[in-house]
């Protein structure tokens, strides 16, 4: 098993040694929001509170613009970074809308129904589909 | 001595445990799940077993980045719901069992098993929901309880065979610890989900069945499926299921099943749940 075994799997980012090191700062950030007080200051002033965070630009964009799928990539943990949607006030089930491109009723419908086959949704050569 | 009665297996979904606090569970989504526990909690209500070995994955509450200890044994005397960003859950603090905990403690690290000791240490979802799941909601945890935690959130978790392995040690300190305790042991998580990322939502039914079989009739078939194969067939967060396999090494190996359920879904994931008994 190698790392491009796991690469091959589509929609789906392995939290492994490079992103942990990558993401750190940007996974330290979410994990400080356990804290009234941290969650205080970032809704007082989200600009002033991301410059206590060493951050690239690129991982504190990614944190304006709530592109959870970004942080992602750019090393976030999905444990860590669903702290920042608690903050937003979103359950587990909308930020996986959101992360899967749908909406919160056509997730939850998909869930009622079985969830997401594994059909299908093993390979990224499967998700070459136009 | 003391010896190891039963084991059970049961996934930790945080949702299950907002449905019971919040009074939802006679709603229609979670009425079929709250029934599938209903024989375990009968059942454990007559084992009565007088401390539970609870292997779980703390979720980012306990330990975050700057501490990832792959095998952490809880040795303090208490061990108090974590806040998870919304309060801590309104259920009973976990009484410990120090003195056995700090017994496996020595006993697994000489048997070359290098565990965390932890004296002070919150326990979320991942502890709390299987104590719901299988007591409901009384006023204190009716047996201490000895948390272990495994990290599955930062590749890579232990191997499914190291976790086997680990299981069959904690057996060994168990058996070595001089008071007549009868011990249950939970194995937690699971089991096919994805929390993160486009694929998010897998469900797996075929592959959590085939994984339920295999570890009542033959875990050592199941103790050799790699990482890539949890990933790709249960899921990114499916890989807690090696945790599982802990419960079941230190079961017997002609251990019986005396229960099984299973359900989809309870949020974003597919619940699996088995009991066992050592005959």
């Amino acid at each position: 098993m190698t790392q491009a075994d796991f690469d091959d799997i589509p929609g789906t980012l392995l939290f492994n040694a490079d992103r942990s090191r990558k993401g750190y700062h940007l996974n330290m950030f979410c994990m400080s929001l356990m804290k009234a007080e941290n969650r205080d200051a970032l809704r007082a002033d989200q600009e002033a509170y991301l410059t206590r965070w060493p951050m690239t630009e690129e991982q504190k964009q990614s944190v304006r613009d709530r592109d959870w799928n970004k942080m992602l990539e750019l090393g976030g943990n999905i444990y860590f970074t669903s702290k920042l949607g608690a903050f937003d006030g979103l359950s587990f089930q909308q930020l996986a809308a959101k992360m899967t491109g749908v909406t919160q009723a056509e997730y939850a419908d998909m869930m009622l129904k079985g969830g997401r086959s594994v059909e299908g949704n093993r390979s990224k050569s499967e998700w070459k589909r136009g | 001595m003391a010896k190891i009665v039963a084991g059970v297996a049961t996934s930790h979904v945080p949702a299950i445990g907002a449905a019971l606090d919040n009074g939802k569970s006679g709603e229609p989504y979670w009425v079929p799940l709250f029934a599938g526990f209903e024989p375990s909690k009968k059942w454990i209500a007559e084992l009565k077993p007088d401390v539970i070995i609870l292997v779980y994955n703390d979720h980012a509450s306990a330990f975050s980045l700057e501490l990832i200890p792959t095998f952490a044994i809880g040795c303090a005397a208490s061990f108090k719901p974590a806040d998870e960003g919304w309060g801590a859950r309104p259920v009973p603090v976990v009484q410990g069992h120090p003195e056995l905990a700090w017994h496996m403690a020595q006993s697994l690290i000489l048997d070359e098993f290098d565990m965390t000791i932890v004296n002070s240490m919150d326990v979320d979802h991942g502890l709390t929901v299987p104590l719901s799941l299988m007591y409901g909601q009384p006023e204190a945890w009716p047996c201490p309880v000895i948390p272990l935690a495994v990290n599955v959130v930062q590749y890579p978790p232990p191997t499914g065979h190291r976790c086997y392995m680990l299981g069959k040690a904690i057996r060994r300190a168990v058996e070595s610890f001089d008071r007549p305790l009868r011990v249950a042991i939970f194995g937690t998580g699971g089991m096919s989900h994805q929390l993160q990322g486009p694929r998010a939502g897998l469900i797996n039914k075929e592959f959590d069945n085939r994984f339920l079989d295999l570890l009542v009739n033959d875990p050592e078939a199941a103790v050799n499926i790699p990482h890539i194969e949890y990933v790709r067939e249960a899921g990114s967060e499916g890989i807690e299921l090696v945790m599982w396999l802990i419960m079941r090494g230190a079961l017997a190996d002609d251990a019986k099943e005396v229960y099984r359920f299973y359900h989809v879904p309870a949020s974003n994931t597919a619940v699996g749940h088995l009991i066992l008994e050592n005959s």
